[in-house]
């Protein structure tokens, strides 16, 4: 556990510095408040409508697919640090399960869902 | 280490109960990232460092945009729900949470699947992503492989479920293309508008009142 002790100190920084900096402004920084200083801004023109709209499918898609292949990347991570001890079989069963996924890959390569029009 | 334990888990049960308690939802999914941040740095005082990594990479990553996504698709940004569905909604978590309880209950009371108590987590002599490694891929083959199989399952309902929806739109397109509102906004796909439907008329009639002040302004 000791090799852990600088991401603990990096941790703690970090929420020290956080937590300092916008404690120290809440605390000195003058309020006061007016009608125009409240009023939402956006880049000098006229707020249009809720920042709460909804988007297209598309987005998640592109979320959904990310995960996918996020979780197909953890498991490399294991296999190869474990890639001496394996050997060639541990080769073989990575090799079937990517695949798997490239079947996967050109199933969406071929309904065009990196397509983004 | 104890006391770091003890951080740990305050900062997560606090984080838990912000997810439950707060009224924004947006609010609570960040909450239920700090909540999983926290639960890994407990997977890592276990020795557990590649769980934690996981931890952090897939749920407070991936599966939190996922969530944050379903929260704007769904246009939760205020409580719209009625009575009724509030009520359902309470009754299935009381019995949800009577379960739970319930299982801990019997998790303490025989400790049960604990297995035997150990003095405390001996150090293995490899590391653990490598210990974890080796079993993975030579005892647990086969679920190994499975997930890959899973994985495409889920490419392949992603792209027909959106595909679906995008070629039903397209069909209905002809029919309804005087129906859609005034230019300006991309058109929706049709799941949105099955989605929109029921809920535009209780959004627009709860809208606050500083909304429409904004809004009033600048909408035609």
């Amino acid at each position: 556990m000791r090799e852990y002790l600088p991401v603990l100190v990096f941790a703690a920084v970090a929420v020290l510095f956080a937590v300092s900096t916008i404690g120290v402004s809440t605390i000195i920084v003058p309020r006061r408040s007016s009608a125009r200083k409240m009023a939402p801004y956006e880049c000098g023109v006229e707020p249009v409508g809720d920042a709460r709209q909804r988007f297209e499918i598309k987005f998640y898609l592109v979320a959904v697919l990310f995960i996918l292949f996020d979780i197909e990347a953890v498991f490399l991570y294991p296999w190869a640090v474990a890639f001496r001890q394996l050997g060639l079989y541990g080769l073989v069963e990575m090799g079937l399960f990517i695949l798997v996924l490239v079947v996967g890959y050109l199933y969406l390569l071929f309904k065009r869902a990196f397509d983004w029009n | 280490m104890t006391i770091l334990f003890a951080g740990l888990a305050a900062v997560l049960v606090v984080s838990s109960l912000m997810v439950i308690l707060h009224k924004n939802p947006v609010t609570s999914a960040l909450f239920l990232v700090l909540a999983f941040c926290s639960l890994a740095g407990i997977y890592l005082t276990l020795q557990a460092e590649f769980i934690g990594m996981v931890q952090v990479i897939v749920y407070a990553g991936a599966i939190m945009v996922l969530f944050l996504f379903v929260i704007m698709y769904l246009n939760l940004g205020r409580d719209v729900e009625t009575g009724i569905q509030i009520a359902v909604r309470r009754g299935l978590g009381w019995i949800v949470g009577a379960v739970l309880l319930a299982e801990g209950a019997v998790m303490f009371g025989r400790r049960w699947g604990l297995g035997p108590v150990t003095p405390g987590p001996s150090r293995p002599p490899v590391g653990n992503t490598q210990a974890l490694g080796q079993i993975l891929y030579s005892r647990y083959l086969f679920p190994f492989e499975v997930t890959s199989m899973v994985l495409l399952v889920a490419m392949v309902g992603a792209i027909v479920i959106t595909r679906g929806q995008e070629r039903a739109r397209r069909e209905s397109m002809g029919t309804r293309a005087g129906a859609r509102g005034p230019g300006g906004r991309p058109p929706r796909t049709h799941a949105e508008e099955a989605v929109a439907e029921p809920g535009l008329a209780p959004a627009a009639a709860g809208e606050p009142e500083e909304q429409a002040s904004v809004a009033g302004s600048a909408r035609p």
